[in-house]
């Protein structure tokens, strides 16, 4: 589709460079470890060595006794103020600092406060412990054994590790389609525990004004209006109020769904602050960031599809064990303990499924964060990508056939899913057809044979995936109870410029410029002249905040319905302005013009000045509207990745000879940000397929707690990603867009996997779990026989 | 702690200060001299965020003492930009879409500027080894390949 404006407008569909490079190109960003207030005081946190213990005593006094360390703060401490637990996301709670017990480990378990960072890591070392180990839980399946120690025991009347049972779907007619079916495949998937691991890290500064009684807070958070009410809500007793707490949300170096909750450092620094009143700086370092926050996936699926013999998907079954650590701390909505998992059924058209969760407890950090995905949605896409694969090789049907044959139809949206959910729209063959094209599918699928007659292995993999993304329609989706609209606040000024404010918060997707081209997609105004900013809770518009890919099917829903409040009232300006009838007004972006005389126009600058220094009798003055957006129904973006795989025989290293994805987001603001998304998105999911995952030994030790061994993908390993796109625009959203910054986290895994388990199907290999290490397929190599 | 006095010529401009002998180069340029352009991204020299020229070359300044940097020239990222004229590679992010967040942008933009110094005619496969000890979680590298490709065709062609 053309741009409908010129480059020097720059709206929908122009690659506009990137408004917020000029400061970070120069060194100039404003992260949270930026800020620097005079008196500023530092925050540092002893962490528990153990993953199980009750804290027989804690020690400070040679701590305390150190020049420049102020104060050491326990749970005790905090226990004075009932501020030593925490109410989590989805309700359950969590320790701020223990007063008895610890339950994983790096938990915090104090805090040094000190007028130098050396000075404060100092006191951290000093501090002395005493811990009584307890027995640890590790394995979610032995924690859910009769004999398995509870571990929350500040529960009164929790008498095992079981948090919560959910399911949806509906059972008997899955049970009934599976007793009739002519094929089923099941595997058990465990899709590991892994980190976002943004580059920066979490951190904030705290700066409580005794005397205003206001709060400030700069903070490394996706959500900064949510964090706002949430402090007021859990601090209210000790005075915090919530027109004088202010939390901004600075430059942020990635997020990836890790900077969504609220961890104990926070709330910690803050009282530290509010004690002192002074400012507190509270930064973690990559350890204490690996160890302790929020951790994604950790999903112990068993799936069962069920099919006939043509190759006819007819049913899924799912049953999963979601290991939440020791509380369930994950940033879902509300109504949805297991995210939106259940969108499983995926790209095909199934008759029935059924899907259930169980949540548990054990002796690891909480979490259960998305890693770049909107809330448990690559672990369905995974997992049906998976079964896809498995059923077509088990019937012996091409993987790319056996995917068009189940797709669901063009001509089906919007389409009800088997779980519920109504896909928007979708074209899933002519994406994959298009995948299939680029990549040169059926030459590689006779190289493959060729190669295999010689003993080579490569493989071929795909994934058709689709993504739900958008959180989402008031009526299911909250958080906290707070319903997850978003929000756009646009102002324009006498001379034709504008200042844009939103309740979402960038953290590299490039708001700055995306929002603007909304802007001068629906007015006109050159981007260059509008500014837009996010994460102060002053002065932008409340929302819901950046993550599950909404901001664009939300928060950009919002700017264009704000711009088109504007456009009404520009265009009865115009009309008094022309001596003309509204009604005989024609919009092109930049003017209205009355209908048959183009010359008679006025330009959306002209406008602007009017509407402060000539506006129609009786109209208000002032050119601006504000619009918060309850989107009628999530955004479903798909795509087709296709990756190419070479084994070394002798080493069992893969190589990634090509990978080619094709995605569809709909209507399309900025193509090269959006390529950068996917760029990124194919990294992130490269690096949980090959490579990341966190484990833990029977004590409970973590077993990747720094980028040692938690391995992240370097240029090295990252192939030269080959994109494309097809274009099916929303037919709800006001753009006709829909999200993109996860799709292809979501997808990659899967096709790797679908990769790597097709070079080696010949070998009796039917799955294997991610990260599929060299060390895995060398075992399985050996295992069937083979010498390099 | 007692403090050693260093001489060390930031941007071209020498500072002469009493410090920690256990202050990290990262930390002196950060928080004594304010130069938060340099980043820190992790404990043990694995990301790159903290990259800084050193005497012509490319040093993680989170594992160099600052006293370590005595008697030497360093080069940040503030220090890229001249008469307002934005660094080949500076430009070639902007054009190439070569950053998202920011935050492992000075430190890519170091090791390219010590890198492209002693090879301005570079394969995409070098580029990739030059870069292996700098994380980005957010570009995928590709346009950050491009970006290196972008600065070493400036620089061949005005002579660099």
């Amino acid at each position: 589709m053309a741009p409908k404006t010129s480059p020097e407008i720059g709206g929908m569909g122009h690659s506009v460079k990137r408004k917020e490079d000029p400061r970070f190109l120069r060194g100039l960003g404003n992260y949270v470890d930026d800020v620097n207030l005079p008196g500023m005081l530092y925050l540092d946190i002893v962490r528990s060595p153990y993953a199980h213990a009750t804290i027989k005593n804690i020690d400070i006094s040679k701590a305390t006794a150190i020049p420049g360390v102020l104060a050491v703060i326990t749970g005790k401490d905090l226990e004075k103020y009932n501020l030593h637990w925490m109410p989590t996301l989805m309700s359950d709670t969590q320790m701020v600092l223990p007063v008895d017990k610890v339950m994983y480990q790096a938990q915090e378990v104090c805090a040094v406060l000190a007028t130098d960072r050396y000075i404060a890591a100092d006191g951290v070392e000093a501090v002395e412990i005493d811990y009584d180990p307890l027995p640890v839980v590790v394995d979610p399946k032995k924690a859910l054994l009769p004999d398995a120690p509870v571990l929350r025991t500040d529960k009164k009347d929790k008498k095992d590790n079981h948090i919560w049972h959910w399911e949806w779907g509906n059972r008997e007619a899955t049970d009934q389609l599976f007793s009739e079916a002519d094929v089923t495949v099941k595997e058990d998937i465990y899709i590991p525990r892994i980190h976002v691991s943004s580059i920066e890290t979490c951190g904030c500064v705290a700066s409580f004004d005794k005397v205003r009684g206001k709060l400030t807070v700069w903070m490394t958070t996706q959500a900064p209006h949510a964090i706002r009410t949430v402090f007021a809500l859990v601090a209210g007793h000790v005075g915090l109020s919530e027109e004088k707490i202010q939390v901004i949300s600075p430059d942020i170096g990635g997020g990836f769904g890790g900077k969504v909750p609220v961890y104990p450092g926070y709330v910690i620094a803050v009282a530290a602050s509010v004690l002192t009143g002074k400012p507190v700086k509270w930064i973690e370092d990559r350890m204490e960031n690996l160890q302790a926050d929020s951790f994604a996936r950790d999903y112990h699926i068993t799936a069962e599809l069920a099919g006939k013999k043509d190759g006819t998907l007819t049913a899924l079954r799912i049953k999963t064990l979601a290991d939440h650590g020791y509380t369930d701390a994950a940033a879902n909505p509300s109504k949805f303990p297991a995210g939106l998992f259940h969108v499983c059924t995926g790209s095909y058209d199934l008759k029935a499924a059924h899907v259930e969760v169980d949540g548990v407890y054990t002796n690891k950090p909480p979490g259960g964060i998305a890693y770049r995905c909107s809330f448990r949605v690559t672990e369905a896409v995974h997992t049906i990508e998976r079964m896809a694969d498995l059923m077509a090789h088990e019937i012996g049907m091409d993987a790319a056939e056996f995917r068009m044959k189940n797709f669901i139809k063009p001509e089906q949206f919007p389409y009800k899913s088997a779980l519920d959910w109504e896909y928007d729209s979708g074209d899933y063959g002519k994406a994959l057809q298009l995948a299939m094209d680029r990549i040169g599918y059926n030459e590689l699928r006779k190289e493959q044979a060729e190669k295999r007659a010689r003993g080579e292995l490569m493989g071929i993999g795909i994934s058709s995936f689709t993504e739900i993304v958008g959180a989402g329609p008031s009526k299911h989706f909250d958080i906290l109870g707070i319903k997850m609209f978003d929000s756009a606040e646009i102002r324009v000024h006498p001379t034709g410029k504008v200042i844009a404010r939103f309740g979402t918060k960038s953290q590299g997707q490039g708001h700055e410029t995306t929002y603007a081209q909304v802007i001068a997609e629906e007015l006109g105004f050159p981007v260059d002249g509008i500014a837009v900013e996010e994460g102060d809770t002053d002065t932008a518009p409340y929302g819901l905040g950046t993550y599950a890919s909404r901001s664009t099917p939300v928060a950009a829903a919002a700017c264009a319905i704000a711009c088109r409040k504007i456009r009404d009232k520009a265009r009865k300006i115009a009309a008094y302005l022309l001596e003309a009838h509204e009604d005989d007004l024609e919009w092109e972006p930049g003017k209205f013009f009355v209908k048959g005389s183009p010359d008679r126009a006025k330009t959306i600058q002209e406008i602007s000045l009017a509407a402060y220094t000539n506006h129609p009798p009786g109209m208000e003055a002032g050119l601006e509207a504000v619009n918060y957006y309850d989107p009628p129904n999530l955004t479903y973006p798909f795509g087709s990745y296709i990756c190419v795989v070479d084994i070394d025989k002798g080493t069992g290293e893969i190589k990634i000879r090509r990978f080619v994805a094709v995605d569809d987001c709909g209507n399309i603001i900025n193509p090269m940000i959006v390529e950068g998304q996917i760029h990124g998105g194919l990294t992130m999911g490269l690096g949980p397929a090959l490579y990341e995952e966190i484990q833990y030994d029977e004590s409970g030790n973590i077993l990747q707690g720094s980028f040692m061994n938690y391995l992240l993908p370097t240029a090295v390993e990252t192939p030269n990603w080959e994109t494309d796109k097809t274009v099916t625009p929303s037919p709800h959203h006001p753009l006709g867009a829909k999200g993109v910054g996860e799709s292809a986290t979501v997808g990659a895994p899967a096709a790797i996997v679908n990769a790597v388990v097709d070079a080696l199907w010949h070998l009796g290999v039917r799955h294997i779990d991610i990260p599929i290490t060299s060390a895995k397929v060398w075992k399985l190599l050996r295992d069937a026989g083979v010498r390099g | 702690m007692a403090k050693v006095p260093i001489k060390v010529t930031v941007n071209g401009v020498e500072h002469s200060t009493d410090i920690e002998p256990r202050l990290l180069l990262v930390h002196y340029l950060r928080e004594t001299l304010r130069l938060t352009g340099t980043h820190i991204g992790c404990d043990t020299s694995h990301c790159g965020a903290c990259t800084v020229v050193m005497d012509g070359r490319a040093v993680k300044s989170c594992t160099v003492f600052a006293v370590q940097a005595d008697g030497r020239s360093i080069t940040t990222v503030e220090g890229l930009e001249q008469d307002g004229q934005l660094h080949p590679l500076q430009d070639g992010f902007f054009q190439e879409h070569g950053l998202q967040c920011g935050y492992c942008t000075p430190g890519m933009l170091m090791t390219g500027v010590a890198f492209l110094k002693s090879n301005n005619n570079p394969s995409d496969d070098e580029i990739r080894h030059a870069i292996s000890g700098n994380l980005c979680r957010c570009t995928g590298y590709v346009n950050i390949i491009k970006a290196y490709q972008y600065a070493a065709q400036k620089m061949r062609e005005g002579g660099a």
